[in-house]
């Protein structure tokens, strides 16, 4: 079988490309720090990207460039350039400008704002063409090495889908690459939607004559109606009440009130019958005398990608095993949707272990990273050998 | 144009002007130059390896504009030392360099010591509490020195960041610059006032300049290079290197207290030197604080002597070891400079 030929050097190589990778570990971590501290919100990426287009340049790569989405761009080119490979890494974080980036170093861990999600990942783009220089690898394949923007929140994968949607360059395979965590084997996308519901009423002038009423309450019968849906377990579905935005005071009732929800499901259409349902409690609350509610859908992504029996999956499930990482194979809601919708194969990678994702204490570990940088050369070189070519 | 003014104009620079790391590399191979990056240490756990990190990333492994990185401590009781090394500094204890000398508390005894350790032609000092590092703080002060061979020692300024400051934003130094340091200068020592940090703690030297001026071991060393180089070869020895921003912990004023008693010793010890005053009355040594507990004011009493170490040159170790031919029936030739990076021979244990 193709795939085994292919696979067995490879496999071979991974323990001595480990190894060899601890000689860089200056330099990716200096990479995750000056990445880590660049201030980076979604919609604001602009010097993140400068400094990964100065990396690319330094290391002397091709077509660097970024777009009009504001994506950071590079080619290494392959010895036969007949495949192209996408290696990309979101470079939005949630954190905003104004506070504090500094990252602290310890000989264990890394600890920042945003250094798992996605510094770690922008910093191992940053660190490829390093990466395979020492390990002295030249691909056939080309590699378009893609740091993009607004990925996260409203962002909705805005800069890898412009990238995908104009690019002409037939991309044949994907790996996105994330800092957390490591054995993460996301293959598919999970169909999902997220949502504004928003709730108007008419001001309450008299206290003493209003009955409570107010945006809150309305918005309550929305939320009632919500939970009367019903999802099935299997194949897995939720409806996530994430946030509600309403009044100031103790004493007065709001005339708005917002809830952010998500939905989310593996099963084609489920997703879009779940959005039906709540476009119709909306309508009823909307035809209540004196409310006027609506409904803003503000992200929407299908479900689909390849499947777990995929050669590509199958590739590095057995690369993750020979490294002794333990594989989480799940669908999820990133990336690998926009890939999908294009019909890319790819895998999403986790490169070490972290903590307190999203919080300003986050923190990754320094050891397993090379690991981590080991199985995605692993991966990278079972595309290039041709895994995903049926 | 004014003296300082043509000084400002010629030996003031920013660090975007040396970006070019490859061409500032060649440049230093050309010359045939050594750089040792020194950093001082004590208790600095917390930004000690963010530095090392950077520094060897980008000016070892990268670009190998920096020889050694060596950290000189005066005996961290946190993982200061065990941080470095991890990371691959040459982590030396002060008290275990030129052991026959003694051992003596302060960041200046580090910087002295690391005269004798460090094998490079330059020396650029880094202080270890830098929360922003970067590799410029090392470049922006080495460049001017690869560049020009009249440039002797180059300082850091910076614009510091509001975010991090007191209240007030300091419009050129610090506190202790513009309260204390700034004024004086301008008593005794107007050029000089062309520095506008006169007391960071960034700054790369030639060793010749180095081997022959004293060191005072506490707060005063920077006061005194200044003052000293600038009475050996004037103003157009020194340049200067805006750094852009950086962010440090912030002193509490007690301490900066402290602080300009042992500058002012330095100083008014030079002036005195320097036959700038007739003698100086018998001083007292000790500084007197107050704290206040209820209505009862207490008096803390410190004992400050801002000792001076001699110029290195005057040591019989370290001349045998960069000058052997200088010192007549020296016994060991080989001793002399060895090419870069080669280690010292004996390396001082980092962890006793």
């Amino acid at each position: 079988m193709l795939s085994n030929d292919v696979l067995e050097p490879i496999i071979k190589d991974l323990p001595a490309h480990r190894e060899a990778l601890t000689g860089l570990r200056e330099i990716l971590l200096a990479n995750a720090v000056m990445c880590g501290e660049i201030p980076s919100p979604t919609f604001g990426e602009e010097a993140l990207v400068r400094f990964l287009c100065d990396r690319f340049t330094e290391s002397g790569l091709q077509n660097i460039s970024t777009d009009e989405a504001g994506n950071a761009i590079a080619l290494i080119p392959g010895g036969e350039g007949k495949r192209t490979v996408l290696v990309s890494a979101h470079v939005d974080k949630i954190w905003d400008k104004s506070i504090d980036h500094t990252v602290s170093v310890t000989p264990a861990r890394l600890v920042g704002p945003g250094i798992a999600d996605n510094s770690l990942g922008a910093a191992a783009l940053a660190s490829l063409p390093a990466v395979l220089d020492r390990l002295g690898i030249r691909l056939k394949s080309n590699l378009v090495l893609l740091g993009t923007t607004r990925s996260m929140g409203k962002g909705d994968l805005a800069g890898l889908r412009f990238f995908i949607e104009n690019t002409k360059i037939p991309l044949h395979a994907a790996v996105c690459v994330e800092g957390i965590e490591i054995g993460r084997l996301s293959y598919a996308s999970l169909g999902m939607i997220r949502g504004d519901i928003s709730v108007r009423t008419e001001e309450e002038r008299d206290w003493q004559r209003s009955n409570g009423s107010g945006a809150i309450v309305a918005l309550n019968r929305v939320i009632d109606d919500i939970l009367g849906i019903e999802t099935p377990g299997r194949p897995r579905t939720a409806i996530i009440l994430g946030s509600i935005l309403a009044g100031n005071a103790y004493n007065v009732a709001p005339t708005k009130a917002t809830l952010r929800f998500e939905v989310r499901s593996e099963q084609p259409g489920m997703v879009a019958r779940i959005h039906d349902r709540i476009a119709e409690i909306v309508e009823r609350v909307n035809a209540e005398d004196r409310v006027k509610a609506r409904l803003d859908i503000i992200a929407r992504r299908r479900p689909g990608g390849i499947d777990f029996s995929h050669p590509m999956v199958k590739a590095t499930r057995e690369i993750m095993g020979a490294l002794g990482i333990q594989p989480k194979v799940a669908p999820s809601t990133n990336e690998l949707s926009a890939l999908v919708d294009k019909g890319i194969p790819g895998v999403t990678l986790g490169i070490t272990r972290g903590e307190e994702k999203h919080s300003i204490e986050e923190s990754v570990e320094v050891a397993p990273i090379f690991s981590g940088i080991a199985q995605l050369v692993g991966v990278l070189r079972a595309i290039d050998g041709g895994i995903c070519d049926e | 144009m004014s003296k300082i003014e043509s000084w400002l104009e010629s030996n003031t620079f920013h660090h975007g002007e040396f970006w070019d790391l490859l061409a500032l590399v060649r440049e230093k191979e050309r010359k045939g130059l050594t750089i040792s990056l020194c950093i001082p240490t004590l208790n600095e756990e917390a930004t000690i390896g963010k530095e090392i990190v950077i520094f060897k990333s980008e000016l070892v492994d990268r670009y190998p504009l920096v020889d050694e990185i060596a950290v000189i401590d005066s005996g961290s009781t946190d993982k200061t030392r065990e941080t470095a090394a991890a990371f691959g500094a040459d982590v030396y204890l002060s008290s275990e360099i030129l052991p026959g000398q003694g051992f003596k508390r302060g960041k200046g005894e580090n910087l002295w010591k690391a005269v004798h350790q460090c094998r490079g032609d330059i020396i650029c000092y880094v202080d270890a509490d830098i929360k922003n590092i970067h590799p410029r703080f090392v470049y922006g002060l080495v460049a001017p020195l690869i560049h020009n061979d009249t440039i002797q020692y180059v300082k850091a300024f910076y614009d510091r960041p509001l975010a991090f400051s007191q209240g007030i934003r300091p419009s050129g130094g610090g506190r202790v610059t513009e309260i204390l340091v700034r004024p004086l200068f301008s008593l005794f020592f107007p050029e000089l006032t062309a520095l506008i940090q006169p007391l960071s703690g960034e700054y790369a030297v030639r060793r010749e300049v180095l081997e022959q001026i004293p060191f005072p071991v506490g707060y005063g060393v920077e006061t005194s290079h200044l003052i000293d180089v600038y009475m050996k070869h004037g103003l157009d020895a020194f340049a200067q290197t805006d750094i852009d921003q950086r962010v440090h912990r912030n002193q509490a004023t007690l301490d900066l207290g402290k602080m300009s008693f042992g500058i002012l010793q330095s100083f008014l010890t030079r002036i005195e030197s320097y036959g700038l005053v007739d003698k100086l009355p018998d001083m007292s040594n000790t500084f007197r604080q107050f704290q206040a507990e209820g209505n009862r004011y207490e008096q803390v009493l410190r004992e400050i002597v801002e000792e001076e170490r001699p110029p290195i040159i005057t040591i019989p170790e370290y001349r045998q070891r960069y000058h052997p031919e200088a010192d007549r029936g020296a016994t060991k030739p080989s001793a002399a400079k060895a090419p870069l990076p080669g280690k010292p021979a004996k390396k001082p244990q980092p962890r006793g």
